[in-house]
C-alpha cells in the first residue's frame, strides 16, 4: 500500500483533488501508467496495428447500440420479427441504432480478421506471447457464438433456418448429439424457448465472457510487450533508465496515432450505414426480411459472410473427401516412419494413431466429420504458437517463398468464403475440398515447412523511417 | 513462509473442504443445466393433428404442421408410384433398413413407405441438418437435380435428394430417409398425424 501523503501548502484545488484521489484509489493511477503513459510500444507500428484499437471501438459500439436495441426488442417468437420492424419504422432513430449494430457485427469480423492476419504474418503469437494469442482465439470463438445467437433474434427466415442447421450440427456428434441439440434448443424444434435463451446468451452471458477475455488479452499483452513488424524484442535494447530504446509511450503517441485509424474507419462505417446497410445481401440477407416459417426453407440458404469459409469446409466433407483424408493420414504416417528419426515405441504409436484415426473416420458419418473439420479449422488456431518453428518471427525475414505460402493461404481463405455463399455443384465442391486440404496442410505441416529455406538476417534495432 | 513441517491434519481438512466445495458446486449446477431441457409445456405440445385429405387430387401435395415440423401428404399418381421401382438402384437405403424404429413405422415398411400405396406421409425435414427440402415432383432434367430425375425432393441447403417415397439417394450429404411419422386413417379421407393406435 502506498504512503498516505499530504498536499503541499498552497497547492491548487486540482492538485489537491488529485492527491486526495491518489491516496484513496492508487490502483487507477497505476493502471494509467502501466497501460498508457508508461506502456512502451515499439515505434515502428504500421497500418496493420490499427485493428486492435478498432476492435475495441467496435466492441463499444456493439455494447452501446445493443443496450438501446434491447429497450425496444421483444424476445418472443410471436413478437420478435415485428418488434425489429417496429424499431426500424416507428422508434425515433431506431433504424440508425439497428443499422449500427448490424453493420457493427460485420465490421467486427472485418477488423478481427485483419487483426489476426497481422498476428499471423509478424509472428505475434510466438514465445512469449502464446497466451495473448490464445486469449485472442478465445475472443474470436466468443465472437462467433455472439454473432450466431444474435442472428436468430430478428426471427427471419435466415435466422430460423440458419439456427436450425447449426444446432443440427451438434446433433451429428455420435452418442450424445441428439440430446445435446435438444438441450440447446429447449424444444423439439427451434422455437420460442430457443429464441429466449439465445437472447439471454447474446445480451449478457457471452458479452460478460467476452469483456473478461478482452481484459485478459490486453493485460497479457502489456505484461510481455507488443510485437512489431520486425518481430524483434525491443526490450533487448534499453537506455540507461531501462526503457526500451525503440519504445514510445502508448499515450500520447499511439492514442493520437489511432485517432487517424478511427477517423478513417468511422468514415467507411458511416458510409455503409447510410448508403448500403444491407451491403447487397452480405451484411443483412434478403431472406431475413421474411418472417420465420418453420414449414418452408428458403430456396437458397447461406450463413453470413464471416462464417462462410468454415461453412465451406463443412460442406466439402463428403464421403469421397473422408476417403481422401484417410489416404492423407496413411501417407503422413508412412512419411513420418520413413523420414523422422524416432524410437520404436514412437513409431508404433504413429502406426496405432493412424490406424485408429482411419477406423474412426470410416465408422462415423461424413456429416459428423464435416462438423469436426469446421470446428477443427478454428481450434487449430489455438496451437499455432507451437506449430511455427521458423527461426524468425516476422514474414519480413523469412524466405521469399514463405510469402507465397501465406499469400496462397489468404487466397484459399477468401475463395472458401466465396464458395460458402454459392449453391453447391460438383466443381465447386471439388474446389472447396482442395481449399480445405490446403488450409489444414498449411497448419499441420507448419512444423516442417516453417523451418525450411534461407532466412534473412534480423536487425538488432527496429526498421523505422521517421516521417 | 514458515519453516514449520507440513501439518497433515490441516492438509486433510483443506482437501476435504475443497472436495466438499466442488461437490456442492456440481450439485448446484445440476438444476441450472436441467433448466435447458424442454419444459413440461413443450413436452405436452406434441398433440396429434387431424387432416382432411378428401380434396387432395392425385399428384398434389399438402403440408401441415405437427410438433412445429412440416409434414407432407403427397397423393402419388400411378406413374409416380412406378417411378419408385426405377429409383431403387440409386438409393442409399431402398428397403428402409436404417433406424427403422425412428424413421419408418412397421406399417410403412413396404415398397411405397406408406399405409395406402398412393398417399405418402413424411416429415419434410432433411436428415442431414434439418432444412426442409423442396418438392420437385416433375420428372425430367431440371436445375440442381440429376438428369435422370424421376420426381422427388431436393434439399436447397446442401443438395441432398430424395425420391417420391422420401428415400435418400446415394452420395448426398443426408445419411437417412425422411421420417414417416406415426399416422392412421380415421376414415377414408380423414388422416390423423402423430398417432397410430386407437386409444
Amino acid at each position: 500500500m502506498a504512503e498516505f501523503k499530504d498536499a503541499p501548502a498552497g497547492a491548487s484545488i486540482a492538485d489537491k483533488l488529485t492527491i486526495w484521489t491518489q491516496n484513496r484509489f492508487p490502483t487507477a493511477f497505476d493502471a494509467y501508467r502501466d497501460h498508457l503513459s508508461e506502456y512502451y510500444a515499439p515505434k515502428n507500428f504500421n497500418f496493420w496495428y490499427f485493428f486492435g484499437a478498432l476492435a475495441m471501438l467496435v466492441l463499444v459500439i456493439q455494447i452501446v447500440t445493443g443496450i438501446f436495441l434491447v429497450m425496444h426488442y421483444k424476445p418472443d417468437a410471436a413478437l420478435a420479427f415485428a418488434s425489429v420492424e417496429y424499431i426500424m419504422r416507428d422508434v425515433p432513430w431506431g433504424w440508425l441504432v439497428r443499422y449500427m449494430h448490424s453493420t457493427g457485427a460485420s465490421a467486427f469480423f472485418v477488423v478481427v480478421y485483419l487483426h489476426m492476419f497481422r498476428g499471423l504474418i509478424y509472428g505475434s503469437y510466438r514465445k512469449p506471447r502464446e497466451l495473448v494469442w490464445i486469449f485472442g482465439v478465445a475472443i474470436f470463438l466468443c465472437l462467433m457464438a455472439e454473432a450466431f445467437m444474435g442472428y436468430l433474434l430478428p426471427w427471419g427466415q435466415m435466422s430460423y433456418w440458419g439456427a436450425q442447421v447449426i444446432i443440427n450440427l451438434f446433433a451429428a456428434i455420435p452418442f450424445v448429439g441428439p440430446d445435446l441439440a435438444l438441450l440447446i434448443r429447449g424444444d423439439y424444434v427451434v422455437g420460442d424457448a430457443t429464441l429466449n435463451r439465445f437472447f439471454a446468451f447474446h445480451v449478457i452471458a457471452i458479452p460478460l465472457v467476452l469483456l473478461g477475455l478482452v481484459v485478459a488479452h490486453i493485460f497479457a499483452l502489456h505484461d510481455v510487450g507488443s510485437n512489431n513488424p520486425d518481430g524483434i524484442e525491443i526490450k533487448d535494447q534499453r537506455d540507461a533508465s531501462g526503457k526500451p530504446l525503440d519504445g514510445i509511450p502508448f499515450h500520447p503517441y499511439y492514442t493520437v496515432h489511432d485517432i487517424l485509424g478511427v477517423s478513417v474507419f468511422l468514415m467507411i462505417f458511416s458510409a455503409i450505414i447510410f448508403f448500403a446497410p444491407e451491403m447487397g445481401g452480405y451484411f443483412l440477407e434478403y431472406n431475413n426480411f421474411i418472417p420465420a416459417d418453420p414449414l418452408k426453407t428458403p430456396s437458397h440458404i447461406a450463413p453470413v459472410w464471416y462464417f462462410t469459409p468454415y461453412y465451406s469446409m463443412l460442406r466439402a466433407t463428403t464421403d469421397p473427401m473422408v476417403n481422401v483424408i484417410c489416404v492423407l493420414i496413411g501417407v503422413g504416417a508412412l512419411l513420418a516412419l520413413w523420414k523422422v528419426r524416432m524410437s520404436i515405441a514412437a513409431k508404433a504409436g504413429v502406426v496405432v494413431a493412424a490406424v485408429v484415426a482411419i477406423a474412426l473416420l470410416k465408422t462415423f458419418d461424413a456429416k459428423f466429420w464435416g462438423v469436426v473439420m469446421m470446428g477443427g479449422a478454428v481450434m487449430i488456431l489455438f496451437v499455432l504458437p507451437w506449430l511455427d518453428h521458423s527461426p524468425v518471427r516476422s514474414i519480413r525475414y523469412r524466405p521469399d517463398w514463405h510469402k507465397a505460402v501465406y499469400a496462397v493461404f489468404i487466397v484459399v481463405f477468401i475463395v472458401l468464403g466465396w464458395l460458402g455463399i454459392q449453391p453447391v455443384s460438383d466443381g465447386k465442391t471439388l474446389l472447396a475440398q482442395i481449399g480445405t486440404v490446403y488450409y489444414f496442410g498449411f497448419f499441420l505441416l507448419m512444423p516442417w515447412w516453417s523451418r525450411l529455406g534461407r532466412f534473412k538476417p534480423v536487425p538488432e534495432r527496429v526498421v523505422f523511417n521517421a516521417h | 513462509m514458515s519453516n514449520d513441517a507440513i501439518d497433515p491434519s490441516r492438509r486433510m481438512w483443506i482437501g476435504i473442504a475443497c472436495g466438499a466445495g466442488t461437490l456442492g458446486g456440481v450439485a448446484v449446477a445440476v438444476p441450472f443445466i436441467s433448466s435447458f431441457a424442454p419444459s413440461e409445456r413443450a413436452k405436452a405440445a406434441g398433440a396429434a393433428v387431424e387432416v382432411d385429405i378428401g380434396n387432395l387430387r392425385a399428384g398434389e401435395m399438402a403440408t401441415v404442421e405437427w410438433r412445429g415440423k412440416p409434414v407432407w401428404i403427397l397423393k402419388r399418381t400411378p406413374e409416380q408410384l412406378a417411378s419408385l421401382k426405377a429409383t431403387d438402384a440409386l438409393l442409399a437405403d431402398p428397403k428402409s433398413l436404417r433406424k427403422p424404429e425412428e424413421l419408418t413405422p412397421e406399417y410403412a415398411r413396404n415398397e411405397y413407405r406408406s399405409r395406402k400405396p398412393e398417399v405418402l406421409v413424411a416429415v419434410g425435414i432433411c436428415s442431414h441438418l434439418g432444412c426442409s427440402p423442396t418438392a420437385k415432383l416433375q420428372a425430367g432434367p431440371q436445375p440442381s437435380v440429376p438428369d435422370n430425375w424421376q420426381g422427388g425432393f431436393f434439399c436447397p441447403c446442401h443438395g441432398s435428394t430424395f425420391d417420391l417415397a422420401g428415400r435418400v439417394f446415394k452420395n448426398v450429404p443426408a445419411p437417412d430417409n425422411l421420417e414417416v411419422p406415426p399416422h392412421m386413417y380415421l376414415s377414408d379421407s380423414r388422416l390423423l398425424i402423430g398417432e397410430d393406435k386407437a386409444a
